[in-house]
């Protein structure tokens, strides 16, 4: 089957598309985009957060017809041109990255955090509240803690900025 | 940039004065002792970074793998027709196509390629397909007809260990060593330590005597995995020189190599290694998994062909952390010095050997933990079972030992009615001791000043109960289990000591490139290693060492192949140590070229010979200018290449275990404060903290990210992680089943950094990835005993040993 929808403001389309691919696989394997990532690939990880229609799913749980006419954005589109996100580089000068396997999606999902709380004008999450929204995507490196790390000067940032 | 205050406490003994500028150090920025940022980081938090799952080529192939569902079976007949028939599929293998030799292994070549008329482990490979499309190559596997006659798999490790009329899973038993005794077929290695009195032949009963109290024990360790999150996977590509070239996530090119070459019947030279992204490791990539699979396919249908595991595969697909059943006593003084301890630890290897016989020789060397016993026997064995083959993860061999330690050293405290730190420091180990294998320790190893440390964190909050309680913060978490009803906070304690480096007499070195020229008529440096960097920061660690040699802060780290010598594994918590050694020895060599052609141009009058590289200038050592590389490698480039070697180690006697079998020592010590609650046997770990020796911080903030991410893997053992082996089949192959540690799993970890330099290694560093996974299990395992009064001799800890359940 044939695939068309919109990838970080984009039109993009795949054919033959296999009925039982995902649309981490599209995204993947047929789009170039091989940024959102693969370690479960059933819904257990996080890996492939990627933002639906503004809202965050797991790429891997998606059916690739299901995306049909919509609009997606992955790891790939969160900086503006050359400029990092702030969650971005937040996660750099912290230190949250090791192997950075996980770090796709722990990207899109503290971006999505975070634009619905100091994005919206809001408080900067607490922790509890982080941990509480980050507690779907697996981290094997880190322990955590320098990914709150992150997620503190994210929100510092971003908050400065807003 | 630094870590937040909280993971970084000041250095002791005093560190040398920070300069103004924190991420410069000896006149260069980034160099070493700064929080240098990854090279790698930027890339990765865009997407851009390639692991070895993202490789893609034109006209590639998907291969797969089919595998035994049975642990243990005879292959009586393999039908690939209707999978050749399928369309879309372009070569179906079995062992008889594997064109060289059909047999590998790191220690021991006991493992097919694909399985050899009978399979040993349930997962084991039996056939591979290469089609042009994921689904096709499942679909493929399907319509292989594998007539299997099933056995009885050998399970029980202690029958394996034990029993000589347990059926070999290999082979008949290999002949004793000389003086030795006949050993059951199934052990792979046993290796025995006897000191004192067993060493002159004394029976336990008569050390027993010199004993005022005696504790004993029996300890479980469950097989961990190492769940790296990103699977096994690479790419193959069939080369115009009838070789390959593997893009491959892995921990040490040059050993797969080694391995691959003889299976595919090609010199080493035809069989090229480049490391692809690795998405993690802890030991679970130090055996082959994927690459002789897609290098066979790549050769065979002459189109670069891409492997990746699924998750339930990548169960099957690495080796585990041995599971260990051990026996335990120690006898002590009324004073608490301890006079004697024995300990037999029994290692269940699984159907392959993998690094069995060295998990054995650390378990076995490191089995008495970090305390001065006058009086040691110790019986280590590793076995054969057709249980999942386990090999290295982090810790390799001395997790397991630690928490039988350090769970005895409780118990003896609390027979004696000491505080378990001050049982612990009255028999700490420190420099000059001695290990049990006879080894001086002629390095630092401040234990009691840690334990003092650790036991002097100051506590964290008092536990929050009753109506209104953030469930966030009470066991059980957001399923809202209790409001603090029959929560009990406890406290415990956790010391492990960890060898570092490869040990027992093996040729440990590694090789590094370094290229010093102008670029853009700036000096640069190009460093070559065939090291692995597997999320550690090894390649931060790389430029670092280069900037601060040479003085020249643009430092590039090119991808690591096997066109240069090997650097061995990323194992052991070695590379700083041996490639940061290597790294810094071919600097040195480059800074030295570099002076040979400042002097052939003249010295200044008055130079003196001292000469250093500092600011891209040849300075003496007043800082006058005496060159600038700008013009002295005009036209010229300086490249040096230098293998390092750590000093050589000793083998373990094989009746005694005596030798200086290790070349350095690592320790950290937890503490951990957890809440319980006792009615439903879940457990909110509130604080871990750790006190760890690095002898010298090269870059703290990843260094503190090594302590964190061990400590949640020790975390992970307390608590959750076991894979369930039951008849040698698995049951839990998914991170639904399996779990580890998720960010609301894990308490906030303050770091306590201590920096005694090791006078025998580069820079002073001291190995730092492993220790932290030792000592964190037993810290919270004892403060679960401490909260509940349970005895809690398996680990992972499970709900029903915390309510006195029989464990189904
Ligand atoms: S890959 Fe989608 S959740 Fe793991
Ligand atoms: S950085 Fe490796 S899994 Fe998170």
């Amino acid at each position: 089957m044939r695939v068309s929808f919109e990838v970080n403001g984009r039109p993009v389309r795949a054919d033959d598309v296999w009925a039982g691919e995902s649309l981490l696989y599209v995204l993947r394997e047929r789009l170039g985009l091989p940024g959102s990532k693969n370690a479960c690939e059933q819904g257990e990880c996080g890996s492939c957060t990627v933002y639906l229609d503004g809202e965050t799913v797991c790429a891997c749980l998606v059916a690739a017809g299901q995306a049909e006419g919509r609009s997606v954005r992955t790891v790939e589109g969160l900086a503006d041109g050359e400029a990092l996100d702030p969650v971005q580089s937040a996660f750099v000068d912290a230190g949250a990255v090791q192997c950075g396997f996980c770090t796709p999606g722990l990207l899109v999902q503290t971006h999505d955090l975070l634009r619905r709380t100091v994005g919206a004008g809001g408080q900067p999450p607490g922790d509890d509240e982080v941990r509480e929204a980050l507690a779907g995507n697996l981290c094997r490196c880190t322990g955590y803690e320098q990914i709150l790390a992150a997620v503190r000067l994210a929100a510092e940032r971003a908050g400065g900025a807003a | 940039m630094t870590a937040s205050s909280e993971t970084r406490a000041p250095a002791a003994p005093a560190a040398p004065p920070v300069p103004a500028d924190p991420a410069e150090r000896g006149g260069v920025r980034h160099g070493v002792g700064t929080d240098a940022p990854r090279p790698d980081g930027v890339l990765k938090v865009t997407g851009e970074f390639a692991y070895s799952s993202d490789l893609w080529a034109d006209d590639m192939l998907w291969g797969a793998t089919l595998r035994s569902p049975h642990p243990h079976a005879r292959i009586r007949g393999i039908d690939l027709t209707e999978a050749v028939r399928l369309p879309g599929v372009y070569a179906v293998l079995t062992h008889e196509d594997v064109p060289g030799a059909k047999y590998y292994g790191l220690e021991r070549a006991d493992q097919p390629v694909l399985a050899d008329g009978k399979v040993r482990y349930q997962g084991e490979p039996v056939a591979i397909v290469a089609a042009d499309h994921p689904e096709t190559a499942r679909r493929a596997m399907m319509r292989i007809a594998v007539d299997y006659e099933v056995l009885e798999p050998v399970s029980d490790a202690r029958r394996a260990a034990f029993d000589p009329a347990c059926p070999p899973v290999h082979g008949p038993a290999a002949p004793p060593e000389p003086g030795g005794a006949a050993r059951p077929a199934n052990v792979v290695r046993y290796q025995p330590v006897r000191t004192g009195a067993f060493a002159a032949g004394a029976g336990l009963d008569e050390v027993r005597a010199q004993a005022d109290v005696i504790v004993t024990g029996e300890y479980q360790v469950g097989m961990q995995d190492q769940a790296f999150l990103g699977p096994e996977s690479g790419l193959a590509v069939p080369a115009a020189d009838g070789g390959v070239d593997l893009y491959v996530a892995t921990q040490w090119l040059h050993v797969d190599q080694s391995q691959l070459a003889p299976c595919l019947g090609l010199p080493p030279e035809k069989v090229r290694l480049n490391l692809a992204g690795v998405g993690g490791a802890f030991g679970a990539r130090e055996d082959l998994s994927m690459q002789a699979h897609a290098c066979l396919l790549a050769l065979r249908t002459g189109r670069p062909v891409k492997m990746v595991y699924h998750r339930e595969e990548s169960f099957f697909g690495h080796v585990h952390r041995h599971p260990a059943t051990m026996r335990y006593e120690h006898g002590a003084r009324a004073d608490g010095t301890l006079v004697f301890a024995t300990m037999e630890i029994v290692l269940d290897g699984g159907a392959y050997a993998s690094t069995t016989s060295a998990v054995v020789g650390v378990a076995s060397s490191m089995a008495v933990g970090p305390y001065e016993v006058p009086n040691v026997r110790v019986d280590a064995y590793g076995v054969y079972t057709n249980n999942p083959p386990c090999g290295a993860m982090r810790g390799f061999g001395a997790v397991q030992a630690c928490f039988g330690y350090e769970s005895q050293m409780d118990r003896l405290a609390e027979a004696l009615g000491m505080h378990p730190v001050e049982l612990r420091i009255r028999n700490a180990m420190s420099e000059g001791s001695r290990t049990a294998t006879g080894q001086p320790v002629d390095m630092p190893l401040p234990m009691a000043d840690m334990l003092a440390r650790a036991r002097a964190l100051p506590p964290p909050a008092e536990p929050e109960t009753g109506p209104g309680t953030d469930p966030r913060r009470l066991p059980g978490g957001v399923a809202g289990t209790t409001r603090g009803e029959g929560v009990v906070r406890g406290v415990g304690y956790g010391v492990g000591i960890k060898n570092i480096c490869y040990s027992e007499s093996f040729d440990d070195y590694s090789t590094a490139r370094v290229r010093l020229e102008l670029v853009g008529g700036e000096p640069a440096v190009q460093v070559h290693t065939a090291a692995a960097e597997v999320g550690q920061g090894l390649v931060t660690v790389q430029q670092q060492v280069a900037r601060t040699e040479l003085g020249v802060e643009r430092v590039v780290v090119r991808p690591a192949d096997t066109a240069v010598g090997s650097s061995g594994s990323s194992s052991a918590s070695r590379q700083s140590y041996m490639t940061g050694g290597a790294v810094k020895a071919a600097c040195e060599a480059v800074r030295e070229a570099v002076f040979r052609l400042a002097r052939e141009r003249g010295l200044p009058p008055g130079a003196d010979d001292a000469l250093e590289l500092r600011g891209g200038a040849v300075v003496t050592r007043l800082g006058a200018v005496v060159a600038e590389l700008a013009e002295l490698l005009a036209d010229t480039a300086v490249e040096e290449t230098r293998v390092f070697r750590h000093r050589p180690t000793r083998p373990m006697d094989p009746l005694t275990g005596q030798g200086d079998a290790h070349v350095q020592f690592a320790m950290c010590v937890h503490r951990a404060v957890v809440d319980v609650d006792t009615e439903l046997g879940l457990v909110r770990v509130v604080e871990l903290a750790a006190v760890q020796d690095v002898g010298r911080a090269l870059n703290p903030l990843q260094l503190a990210g090594q302590i964190h991410g061990g400590s949640a893997q020790g975390l992970g053992l307390a608590l959750m992680e076991e894979v369930q082996v039951r008849d040698a089949a698995v049951r839990n192959p998914s991170f639904t089943d399996y779990l580890i540690p998720t960010i609301l799993d894990m308490p906030p970890m303050r770091v306590e950094i201590l920096e005694h330099p090791d006078p025998h290694a580069p820079y002073g560093l001291r190995g730092a990835g492993e220790p932290p996974t030792l000592s964190s299990t037993p810290a919270i395992i004892a403060a679960i005993r401490a909260a509940t009064g349970r005895p809690l001799a398996h680990a992972p800890v499970r709900p029903e040993d915390i309510v006195g359940l029989p464990v189904p």
